[in-house]
């Protein structure tokens, strides 16, 4: 594709700049020349556009959080997975509740976390780790009984929708019911994990142990209608095609919209996806042999995704696999939230990739670019003022 | 359209965003959108900027736009292309007896960390080391008091009687200038010397910022901004082309990194000698500026975009992914850089300064990253006579 810049190369994309301007909801067709664009400053413009009237103030926040991952024994078997331990493996581990405790201690000695940002959710655990064949719903409950117990105001985000489904399964139990009593028990919110791409060719090659498109949206449909806030993800750059990101986010979208439109139980929140996050998978210690997609690419599907999910309020930029400055620079692609500041991550790091970076690397990030750093809990609501 | 999606999304609805295209664009606040306007039509028109518009344009929040008249002229200049070399850095020395601020590469006399390499250490190297298909070496080294005015000039020999083939870019200013020193020669006969042995051109280094405020502050041994710019105006006067570098991402402001540009533009005006400019991005690492938190990916894109803006009389704008990163280096390309320098096998200066990026990248991987970013890449000499589609 020649891609010198010139008014003819740009004339198919003039309709789409004109409905974005305008408001209009891009289509498939929209999303496809979007992603085939090379010319990365119009994508950047045009998500600025998008990104900024979602979120008029110049701030970008991010949400003080760990990662915890409870186990690594999965008998899910995804091919792009360097993490994962088979039972019976002597790197395998199920951490006990007291390790799970000294993490979750870590994390509010970290400077900065005192009782009020605590009272006002603004301190999370991401929990998340393997389908472990032995460990089904009692124990998830007792682990997060324990953690309320012993950390009432501590901010629960844990079990990606693949993790449910496999507890649901391993417990005979329908996704309903285990979101609810996981819910009764203290699960705040769940995260996008396991998303990969949302259309099951793709899911049969790369995460046939995983659940499949319908199962993975109709556990977010159901924690949406419990009132749950849930987040979104992709991971991009192996086996799909162009359309297959595409169908991606007009799945997140359609059920976004669907999720928007049910009226929100009385004294609940209403349940929706709170954030959109993506970034490439990455190659080393897994099983796919791929080239590593690049910066540009990054960046474009970050545009790309904030075009298309219109309904989505925030966009999470992937600084623990693009690093300290491409993050940054995704805030000028669409995103307006640095995710969370993690602490720890095992996952993307056992395919080689950790970028991880401090509170005050993150707040210089922010501030370099332009905006104000804030703190905010899983509801998108500030809580450092 | 998704099924029962609505045809507008009511939460997008409400918008008076106008939006156009090739810099007529309306995104930003009032007075500001104007003086874009004057300066994208000052450049398509083929107009020079000025000090203020280049500042103004380090300054504006509004990147992509900024980016977009860059990626214009870069495309003017050289189209479709990026441009790379298949090189290899050799670092003779680490001592130096220079003390600069942002620099993690330096040893001291008898620090045990300290090397500096044997002639035939450097002739074994050429022979079995380097690859067949390099075209250039890049050389340049500490200040090392140890080492005689002949070393210099006979490491150039002994690499030129291994490889007759190679281009040798080779000794900063401050390393001419110190050669003159030591051998109590001019500046011209220290380049006839080394042009005998084979120089091929200079690189850019050393320079920093030409700021004798920065200067005075960070790097005081090294030439003056003044000095710097004699010396290069009569190394390219006696006939050597090379490059021209900015540090930037410490403890400049942009006004200085501005002046920098234009002091470059205007010796530029008076020799024509430059071929290349190279921002360079500062490591904090390891250094005595560790406290300083270096560049963020915003300012690297922008420095590039001002540069290419800026320096209207050089034909060339580099992104040296050693100091960038591989993922800046290439977003790059499409905001106003047309070379990609990354084929080095070997580079420990900015490794020193904690740089987290692979020490090589292979010819495969550089290409694969051209082509993502939508460019064409073209293998090229150093001087940029040859240079051909891969």
């Amino acid at each position: 594709m020649s891609t010198a810049t010139s008014s003819t190369a740009l004339a198919p994309l003039q309709s789409i700049l004109d409905r974005v301007a305008a408001g209009v909801r891009l289509d498939r067709d929209d999303g496809l020349a979007l992603l085939a664009c090379e010319d990365l400053s119009l994508l950047g413009e045009l998500a600025t556009l998008v990104r900024d009237r979602k979120r008029p103030e110049r701030v970008v926040s991010y949400i003080v959080d760990r990662n915890i991952n409870p186990t690594n024994i999965c008998v899910a078997r995804c091919s792009f997975c360097a993490f994962d331990r088979l039972p019976g493996d002597p790197e395998g581990y199920v951490l006990s509740h007291e390790q799970i405790f000294a993490k979750v201690d870590e994390l509010l000695a970290v400077p900065g976390v005192d009782e009020r940002l605590l009272a006002r959710g603004g301190v999370q655990v991401l929990l998340q780790g393997g389908h472990h064949p032995k460990l089904g719903i009692e124990w998830y409950e007792e682990l997060f009984r324990a953690l309320r117990a012993r950390y009432p105001k501590l901010h629960v985000h844990g079990l990606s929708p693949s993790e449910i489904v496999h507890v649901a399964k391993l417990s005979h139990l329908d996704v309903a019911t285990v979101v609810r009593r996981l819910a009764a028990a203290g699960l705040d919110s769940i995260p996008g994990g396991g998303g990969e791409i949302l259309v099951d060719r793709v899911r049969r090659a790369i995460a046939p142990g995983k659940a499949m498109t319908d199962e993975w949206l109709g556990v977010m449909r159901e924690a949406h209608a419990q009132g749950m806030k849930t987040t979104a993800t992709m991971m991009y750059g192996h086996v799909e095609t162009h359309a297959e990101r595409i169908e991606h986010l007009l799945r997140l979208r359609e059920l976004q919209h669907e999720s928007l439109a049910r009226p929100a139980a009385p004294g609940r929140r209403q349940g929706a996806f709170t954030a959109f996050i993506c970034w490439p998978f990455q190659p080393g210690g897994s099983e796919l042999e791929l080239p590593r997609s690049g910066a540009n690419e990054f960046l474009r599907m970050n545009a790309v995704a904030r075009l298309m999910l219109d309904n989505f309020p925030h966009q999470q930029t992937s600084f623990v696999t693009q690093g300290d400055k491409l993050g940054q620079l995704a805030l000028f692609f669409g995103c307006d939230d640095f995710g969370g500041t993690m602490l720890e991550e095992n996952v993307v790091s056992a395919a080689g990739t950790q970028c991880l970076i401090t509170i005050q690397q993150i707040e210089h990030c922010i501030r370099a670019a332009g905006f104000e750093p804030i703190r905010r809990n899983m509801y998108y609501e500030r809580v450092d003022a | 359209m998704t099924p029962g999606a609505p045809s507008v999304a009511p939460e997008l609805a409400s918008t008076t965003h106008e939006l156009r295209l090739d810099g007529r664009a309306a995104l930003l606040p009032g007075g500001h959108d104007a003086r874009l306007r004057a300066i994208e039509e000052c450049v398509r028109g083929g107009g020079r900027l000025t000090f203020d518009d280049g500042l103004f344009l380090m300054r504006t929040p509004a990147l992509h736009r900024v980016g977009r008249l860059a990626n214009w002229v870069r495309e003017q200049k050289h189209g479709d292309r990026a441009y790379f070399v298949v090189n290899r850095h050799l670092n003779p020395t680490n001592f130096c007896v220079y003390d600069c601020k942002f620099c993690a590469f330096y040893r001291r006399a008898n620090d045990p960390n300290g090397y500096r390499m044997a002639l035939d250490d450097v002739r074994r190297m050429v022979r079995d080391e380097f690859e067949r298909e390099l075209t250039e070496v890049h050389i340049v080294g500490g200040i090392d008091p140890k080492l005689p005015y002949s070393y210099f000039i006979d490491l150039l020999r002994v690499i030129k009687e291994e490889r007759p083939d190679l281009h040798l870019k080779a000794w900063t200013m401050i390393e001419i200038e110190w050669f003159a020193r030591i051998s109590k020669k001019s500046i011209e006969e220290v380049i006839d010397d080394l042009l005998a042995v084979g120089l091929g051109s200079c690189p850019g280094g050393g320079v920093e910022v030409l700021s004798d405020r920065v200067h005075a502050e960070i790097f005081p041994d090294k030439l003056s901004p003044t000095q710097w710019l004699d010396t290069a105006r009569r190394v390219q006067e006696h006939g050597v082309r090379m490059n021209a570098t900015m540090l930037y991402g410490h403890i400049e402001t942009d006004e200085e990194l501005v002046s920098h540009m234009v002091q470059v533009r205007e010796l530029q005006d008076a020799t024509h000698g430059f071929m290349t400019f190279i921002p360079l991005a500062f490591h904090p690492a390891h250094t005595e500026l560790a406290h300083l938190p270096g560049p963020t990916g915003l300012l690297d894109l922008r420095t590039i975009a001002v540069s290419r803006l800026m320096l209207d009389n050089v034909e060339h704008i580099k992104t040296y992914w050693i100091m960038q990163g591989i993922g800046v280096a290439q977003v790059a390309l499409r905001y106003g850089a047309d070379d990609i320098d990354g084929t080095v096998v070997e580079e420990k200066i900015t490794h020193d300064a904690g740089a987290t990026t692979p020490f090589g990248v292979t010819r495969t991987e550089l290409i694969r990253l051209i082509r993502e970013a939508g460019r064409t890449p073209f293998q090229r000499d150093t001087t940029y006579s040859r240079a051909a589609p891969v």
